[in-house]
């Protein structure tokens, strides 16, 4: 019994590798960007977007030449081959510095395994290498302005001309398009059959003619996203991702991949929160004194503490070589909107002056901008309801929705997009 | 790290399973229900003879030595058959304060009793209304005598001993709060079952009038006892609490494939989908800070209180809210006294009170988080 005990203890090789990759940060670590990064939050950058462009990508070159860029990729296509839980260490010792990855998560998390699941051995050599070390972003073209949650339903054409493909469409919501450097994009090549069988995944350099890209001004006042149109965009041939009209199943390995690149950083707000109470001063006492605030404080510590409990089982299990279990489906679905009434509670406390967010606003207006962002994290990525969906269907096995469309050719199903 | 059980904590589970699922169907948990038993006692001695009532018993007081995970494992099952027992008052309160605190010559009398399903026992904390903390407790104890009242007593009726927390000074510290032992058949005691929510385990009023009682432990350490053992059997109960969550959303999940309703399943219709997702996400994340609950019990980590808060309010608030909605998937047929759904629904209520309720464990969760983040 005590042999496999359940336990939090590194191995002895865990700790060689641990201590091993604390020293290295500790010396190579960009410090002068500590502060700015503890204190950013969800939709409060650290640093401006052509500073933060700068130092995350030679955070991360950095970290690829000395062999600790993503961990878990085999060596030849610029990872180190490193355990699950090697990973969990590696994120726990990178602490803050972690977040300067964000410009990598699409490429990293969707677009490089897609590219190890489908592109040549020669491409994989090519092209991961520089994405595993930053120099090359990538982003992800599946939303358009009439598919969304029903990516199946796009319209962006690829035609067949000799050895290359022909696009034209248009794409939206693409996160980072306007510094992405290459792309994977999923086309429709075949509109005469069912939706989903009529799709086709490419990548492509986004500097190709044809390809222009106009950012979006969001909600929240930035400008993260774009849409990317497509005009006569040559792709050849030796850049589709699986077989013709086989890309929604490619699709699936995209966003199937994404499970396994499990990190124990969700961002929720939490913390945030949690030192916010403990210094704001009420009536009577600290706010953290107050049981009504302790209460609201405890259901999302609760909730917090389950969602990063939930991925450390998942490791647990990936490390034994067992598939994570669908439970981490229910990771952004329950942050989403904990982080929204988590920014809402936290201007509640505040009163009146709540409303204020420059920089009289409390903890620098941190909540402010979170309130801001976070409709856009309930959406992204699968929306709320997708998600719900997902989970009733493929982890309780209820029925899928009633599909009008589902076995009705693609041109023949009657549309109305917006706008 | 290893965050799962071991393969033979999860036999361990099946057979459990297996064992309740043929000794403890739903008819076994109506017969007390009903009030034609106090408790079933087939079952209690099923479970002594399977090992489970000393699991975590080391051998020389004839338990089986194995330790919390294997307890947290079994706390599941019991929680998910329903198991009309006095598992947890014996096992998680009364075996484990014997353990913590007990004198050699007080293991050795009630332990071996205890696995072998001889010897009921229980915690008699409450004094009516309120949270636990020792300014509620008035129960006096003076020369080795108790008098006062204890309520609710899980089980306090059929119980056979009995340790209780009494007023030994009135300083205004903690240490004025002392642990006793008490054989409930000494003169001076008397037991009545209580009207309770959840009729498939019992509530009791016990009266102490000048009774015979030994000290448990340091005379001043009473209180630090009572917030350690609530601490252990918050995350023993939170496993019941996972297993009955889970248990009720296969219900919900069943019933929602099987009827039809406007020409299809009704767990075609979102609405049901949508409400089925969410008991799966609040059983998740109470299953996983109960593991982690059960990580710290069994190494007995500093963690350990702050651990147990959370594993206690996330599995509360999980089964809570899965048997509410469970009632709710199977619609009128829900309401009604012969399908299960109302058992889980009384059990998830009740279970929701035991060892204080939410606004004391929410105080203790911020309060632990607070020391921590002070370190
Ligand atoms: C910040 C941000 C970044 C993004 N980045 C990218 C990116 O990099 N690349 C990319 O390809 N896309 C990206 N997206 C797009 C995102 O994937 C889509 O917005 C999302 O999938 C929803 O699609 P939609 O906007 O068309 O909304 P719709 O699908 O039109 O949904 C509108 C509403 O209807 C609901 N709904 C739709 N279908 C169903 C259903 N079957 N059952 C129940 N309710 C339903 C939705 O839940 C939602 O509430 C991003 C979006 C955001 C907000």
């Amino acid at each position: 019994m005590k042999g496999d005990a359940m336990n939090f203890d590194d191995t002895p090789q865990e700790a060689a590798f641990r201590a091993e990759a604390r020293a290295w940060i500790a010396a190579n670590a960009p410090k002068q960007y500590e502060e700015p990064l503890r204190k950013a939050s969800l939709g409060r950058l650290a640093l401006d977007g052509a500073t933060a462009l700068e130092v995350a990508k030679a955070w991360q070159k950095k970290k690829a030449q000395a062999g600790w860029a993503c961990l878990h990729w085999p060596k030849d296509y610029g990872g180190r081959g490193a355990t699950p839980i090697e990973r969990v260490i590696w994120q726990q010792e990178e602490g803050v510095f972690g977040k300067l990855s964000f410009l990598f998560i699409i490429g990293h998390g969707m677009c490089g395994p897609t590219m190890m699941a489908y592109a040549s051995e020669e491409q994989k050599r090519n092209y991961l290498p520089p994405l595993a070390s930053g120099e090359q972003i990538w982003c992800q073209l599946f939303s358009e302005p009439a598919s969304g949650s029903d990516v199946a339903g796009l319209r962006t054409r690829a035609e067949r001309d000799g050895d290359d493909w022909i696009i034209n469409g248009q794409k939206i919501w693409t996160s980072g398009a306007h510094y992405s450097d290459y792309g994977i994009l999923i086309t429709r090549t075949d509109p005469s059959v069912p939706k989903h069988k009529g799709l086709t995944m490419f990548f492509l350099d986004m500097k190709s003619p044809g390809v222009e890209v106009r950012p979006i001004k969001q909600a929240n006042g930035q400008s993260d996203f774009n849409e990317v149109y497509f005009t006569d965009v040559r792709i050849p041939d030796a850049q589709r991702l699986g077989s013709v009209n086989d890309g929604w199943n490619v699709s699936l390995t995209t966003l199937m991949n994404e499970r396994m690149s499990i990190g124990t950083q969700i961002t929720t707000g939490v913390p945030e929160l949690f030192d916010y109470c403990g210094n704001l001063m009420l009536e009577d006492g600290p706010a953290i004194d107050d049981r009504a605030v302790r209460s609201k404080l405890a259901n999302w510590a609760v909730k917090a503490s389950g969602l990063k409990y939930t991925s450390l089982r998942a490791i647990s299990a990936l490390s034994k070589g067992e598939r994570p279990g669908p439970e981490n489906s229910i990771g952004k679905l329950v942050a989403a909107s904990m982080i929204q009434e988590v920014a809402m509670y936290a201007l509640d406390l505040q009163g009146a002056a709540g409303v204020l967010s420059g920089p009289e606003a409390d903890a620098a207006g941190k909540f402010q901008a979170m309130l801001l962002r976070a409709p856009g994290t309930r959406v992204e990525g699968g929306t709320d309801e997708i998600m719900r969906n997902i989970i009733a269907e493929r982890v309780l096995g209820l029925p899928g929705d009633i599909r009008v469309d589902k076995d009705v050719p693609f041109n023949q199903i009657p549309t109305r997009g917006r706008g | 790290m290893n965050f799962d059980f071991s393969d033979e904590q999860k036999q361990l589970r099946e057979q459990a399973r297996r064992f309740l699922a043929e000794k403890c169907p739903p008819k076994a948990v109506r017969e007390v229900l009903d009030g034609k038993a106090p408790y079933d006692r087939a079952l209690w001695q099923g479970f002594a003879e399977m090992g489970f009532l000393g699991v975590a018993i080391p051998e020389q007081y004839g338990g089986a030595g194995a330790g919390q995970l294997e307890l947290c494992v079994l706390a599941e099952e019991v929680g998910r058959a329903l198991a009309p027992v006095p598992f947890s008052s014996t096992v998680y309160l009364a075996a484990e304060a014997l353990l913590m605190a007990g004198s050699e010559a007080q293991k050795k009398k009630w332990l071996p009793r205890i696995a072998s399903g001889e010897a009921i026992g229980t915690l008699a904390l409450f004094e009516g209304r309120g949270q636990p903390s020792p300014a509620a407790i008035k129960l006096a104890a003076s020369d080795g005598r108790l008098s006062g009242v204890k309520l609710p007593v899980p089980d306090g009726a059929i119980a056979h001993v009995a340790i209780v927390a009494a007023r030994s000074a009135s300083t205004g510290r903690d240490s004025d709060i002392a642990l006793y032992l008490v054989d409930l058949s000494a003169d001076g005691i008397e037991a009545c079952e209580l009207a309770n929510l959840d009729p498939s385990r019992g509530q009791a009023e016990i009266r102490f009038n000048n009774a015979e009682a030994e000290p448990l432990g340091e005379a001043s350490e009473g209180w630090s006892l009572v917030t350690r053992l609530l601490d252990r059997a918050a995350v023993l109960i939170g496993f019941e609490q996972v297993g009955g969550a889970d248990r009720a959303l296969e219900m919900g999940r069943d019933y929602a494939l099987d009827r039809i309703a406007f020409g299809r399943p009704i767990g075609s219709f979102q609405a049901i989908k949508h409400m089925l997702a969410d008991m799966y996400v609040a059983a998740t994340l109470a299953r996983s800070n109960c593991y982690y609950g059960a990580w710290a019990l069994s190494t007995d980590a500093a963690e350990l209180p702050e651990a147990a808060a959370a594993a206690r309010i996330s599995a509360t608030q999980a089964f809570q809210h899965c048997a509410k909605n469970n009632i709710q998937v199977h619609g009128g047929m829900g309401f009604t006294w012969e399908f299960d759904c109302h058992l889980y629904y009384r059990r998830a209520n009740a279970l929701a009170l035991a060892l204080g309720s939410q606004s004391y464990w929410e105080d203790q969760l911020i309060e632990r988080m607070r020391q921590r983040n002070a370190a």
